[in-house]
């Protein structure tokens, strides 16, 4: 902890502004999200930043108010698909047998259909509410943390240590959370920065379709949505969502790839 | 001084550490050590692990290993300085006037290619030789080095030979572009003893006949003390006594170097059968899943309370399997283990909490066998919360208790693995199946991973617990210095089968079985001449006498 590399600093004040910003939205933006305040596509002024959008709301508040919809959700949907991930992940290593397979070759089920169309047809069928949101994407996502974690696992359990626990007469919840997940965790850790942002995208993707938030509530990818007529107009409206998820992209790598790099190997490093 | 091959002088060897956590910092590796090396003579580079006696050998061809920068003196091959030559000048020496022998022959050839390419490759590279003369030498050095069938053994890929005759192949390649120097890095170290003796003869022998000068690194003094004219004792990178071979061995004038002459001299006389049995092992027959044959065939042994029975042999003889099915790890194909009057359920999972407490296990790996996430404290806490349900103060008093009963004093309790010595991982390790007051303690090999001197602590502490607490040990290995050091009673393995089976003085008396014999006498023993008397002995019985 003695040394934070600078990237590390600027991804991690960066991506601690879009939170703090998620959080006090209220407090922040100038508007409501969804006040009428001005014309249809004013241009940027003192009074409204970023302008106003399709029908004259204030385009910096939605951002704001946007951010956390999208914020909310995505941090959500992770933090379902990390647990319900790793902790089948886990399983599936620690079992291993007909309860591994099972669960694998589900999984591959699962990841053998795109995602994005998966999620389309569920939500197409279900009410589209944050909670149905949050479940799609979160479970859908588990798959590809279920892999991650039950590779990591599948390494740690061969070890010495956790024969020893075995021998010891330890149950699965201890083998699973005291003796694997502290040694599986810089990696997990490592690669929820990068899920988050996949949720991020997927989100943005799937209200940009339609299928995502719902109006009145703002979201990137709604704010894209219903803006994008105004590009061929000259009007930025619709790049200010792009310029921010991939400035939240950006940061939150920089934080993850920090991580990984500290991640020492399982005999905790050469010492010194 | 015509025939001064290699003259290093007052070398420094820095690199630079990355601690985790911390800003990287330049650390000294080896410092002012000087040697020379003349033409025809073997020099051998002794120490423990952190000697710097690799980074020393490959300084001769002026590489670094992995970072390591040669920072200062001189180095000086046939008269030419080489520390600091570029790149193109380092590429001509290599290969053609210093060749390397590495420990790991398995890893040093390619698995594609056949062994002959392989072995010509570096001269013809250099332009030395044609193709036709390089396979002439290369068969003739097979040849020496009583490889099989010398004609077509080239024609080979790696994995169709034995890791011993791997190992010699790799000497003939060294050996093929006729260099001045080669540089020997613990080649025989990762070999059974019964290969050892064999490829040592056979290296012994080529250096004799080509007449190089040789570099040999080891940590086994016995086995420098066969193979090289003069020997340099090193200890954290810096020289700590230098002299003739016969000087070292039978005179040596360093507490270091009279510490590592003695290494292997506990004295321990057998027990009396008297006391009942704890474990035996009864008709145990056992095989892999999804493998066709078995591992241990027929294996019947038994072991007394507060006695030690080791369990010998070589790689592959089924000794560590023997400890998994007494763990319950693999349930065995027939057979019955009876410990402490009851009988084990096979498999440990369905064992009772008490059958589990018991019967614990130390391993070869004492730092793969510690989660590393763990403090000391959890780490030896843990058996005592789990089966005598200790918490809190009690806890750590107990684990105070243990880690003074080990020899590690205070301070330790909060320590993560990473931040111990090898010997001290260990020592937690026996700590840890100390805490479950065991009746037997199962050993896999855990000593063979540590340096001598350290192996030696861990055995005399084995030996006082075994005094203090009266448990019982199973002890696996194949290194039978070790054997007899602790044993009381010894059971020899091969190929899944107890060969002989004993109390110690009965096992080591005569007469032997053939096996037995071959076992004993291939252990390098710790003086001058050794290795001769072994190999004309082996020859004369081979003539029929």
């Amino acid at each position: 902890m003695t040394r934070i590399p600078l990237s590390a600093l600027i991804g991690l004040a960066i991506t601690a502004a879009y939170f703090l910003a998620a959080i006090f939205a209220p407090l922040i933006a100038p508007y409501g999200f969804a006040d009428v305040v001005g014309g249809v596509w004013d241009p940027s002024s003192a009074k409204f930043l970023l302008g106003t959008d399709s029908i004259g709301r204030d385009l910096l508040s939605r951002m704001i108010y946007g951010g956390r919809t999208t914020i909310a959700i995505a941090t959500a949907a992770t933090v379902l698909s990390f647990t319900t991930g790793s902790i089948l992940g886990f399983t599936a290593a620690v079992i291993g047998g007909w309860v591994d397979q099972v669960l694998s070759r589900t999984v591959d089920l699962l990841m053998s259909i795109p995602s994005l169309i998966f999620a389309l047809v569920v939500l197409s069928v279900m009410p589209v509410t944050v909670v149905t949101l949050i479940l799609v994407m979160g479970l859908l996502d588990s798959t590809r943390v279920f892999r991650l974690a039950r590779a990591v696992a599948v390494d740690i359990t061969v070890m010495d240590f956790v024969e020893a626990a075995r021998l010891r007469g330890e149950g699965r919840m201890w083998i699973i959370f005291r003796e694997i997940l502290p040694n599986a965790l810089s990696p997990l850790v490592a690669e929820m920065g990068m899920r988050f942002i996949f949720q991020v995208l997927l989100l943005s993707t799937l209200s940009f379709l339609g299928l995502g938030v719902q109006p009145p509530m703002a979201d990137w990818g709604g704010i894209v949505k219903s803006n994008k007529d105004g590009i061929v107009y000259g009007i930025p409206a619709a790049l200010y969502p792009a310029i921010a998820i991939a400035l939240l992209a950006i940061s939150v790598n920089l934080v993850a790839d920090w991580v990984l790099t500290r991640t020492s190997s399982l005999k905790g490093g050469r010492g010194g | 001084m015509a025939d001064l091959i290699l003259d290093i002088r007052n070398l420094k060897i820095e690199a630079t550490a990355y601690p985790p956590g911390e800003p990287p910092q330049d650390i000294v590796i080896v410092d002012g050590v000087s040697l020379t090396l003349e033409k025809g003579k073997v020099l051998g580079l002794i120490g423990e692990s952190g000697a710097g006696k690799s980074t020393i050998g490959l300084s001769a061809m002026s590489y670094g290993r992995g970072g390591v920068r040669l920072t200062g003196g001189e180095v000086r091959l046939g008269g030419q300085e080489i520390r600091a030559a570029g790149p193109r000048a380092l590429r001509a020496i290599r290969g053609d006037r210093v060749t390397y022998v590495a420990q790991s022959a398995a890893a040093a050839f390619n698995p594609a290619k056949r062994l002959m390419d392989q072995v010509i490759e570096t001269s013809l590279q250099h332009g030395l030789s044609t193709r036709a003369e390089a396979e002439k030498r290369a068969v003739m050095l097979f040849a020496k080095l009583g490889l099989p069938n010398p004609e077509s053994f080239g024609n080979r890929y790696p994995h169709q030979v034995s890791g011993g005759q791997l190992q010699r192949a790799m000497t003939a390649m060294a050996l093929c572009p006729k260099p001045d120097l080669v540089i020997f890095d613990e080649p025989t170290t990762a070999l059974d003893v019964t290969t050892q003796i064999d490829v040592l003869a056979a290296i012994k022998e080529a250096i004799r006949d080509t007449g190089v000068a040789a570099l040999y690194i080891t940590h086994d003094l016995a086995v420098v003390a066969q193979v090289s004219d003069d020997i340099l004792v090193l200890r954290h990178g810096k020289m700590v006594e230098k002299g003739s071979a016969d000087q070292i061995i039978n005179a040596p004038r360093e507490a270091y170097t009279k510490a590592l002459v003695s290494v292997r001299q506990i004295e321990h006389p057998a027990k009396p059968a008297t006391s009942p049995v704890v474990l035996s092992v009864d008709h145990v027959t056992a095989r892999y899943r999804g493998t066709h044959f078995d591992v241990l065939k027929d294996v019947t042994v038994e072991l007394r309370q507060g006695q030690t029975l080791a369990v010998v042999g070589e790689s592959g003889s089924g000794k560590s399997t023997l400890a998994r099915v007494i763990t319950g790890l693999l349930p065995p194909r027939s057979g019955r283990i009876r410990f402490d009057g009851r009988d084990l359920t096979p498999a440990f999972a369905n064992r009772t909490r008490d059958d589990l407490r018991e019967l614990q296990m130390i391993y070869q790996m004492a730092d793969v066998a510690m989660n590393p996430r763990h403090t000391v404290g959890t780490i030896i806490g843990r058996p005592l919360e789990f089966y005598f349900g200790l918490k809190g103060e009690g806890k750590r008093r107990r684990v105070q208790e243990l880690l003074d009963e080990i020899e590690m004093g205070k301070g330790f309790i909060d320590r993560y693995p990473a931040e111990l010595s090898g010997g001290q991982k260990q020592r937690v390790c026996i700590a840890r199946a100390l805490a479950a007051k065991p009746k037997l303690i199962i050993c896999d090999e855990v000593t063979s991973a540590l340096d001598p001197l350290v192996a030696d602590g861990i055995l005399k502490l084995l030996l006082n617990l075994q005094k203090v607490e009266g448990v019982a040990y199973l002890f696996i290995t194949h290194d039978l210095a070790t054997v007899k050091a602790i044993a009381d009673s010894i059971a020899v393995m091969y190929r899944g089968e107890v060969v002989r089976y004993g109390t110690k003085t009965e096992v080591l008396a005569p007469p032997f079985d053939d096996y037995t014999d071959l076992l004993l006498s291939s252990v390098p023993e710790m003086r001058l001449g050794w290795l001769e008397e072994v190999i004309a002995h082996r020859r004369m019985e081979a003539a029929g006498n």
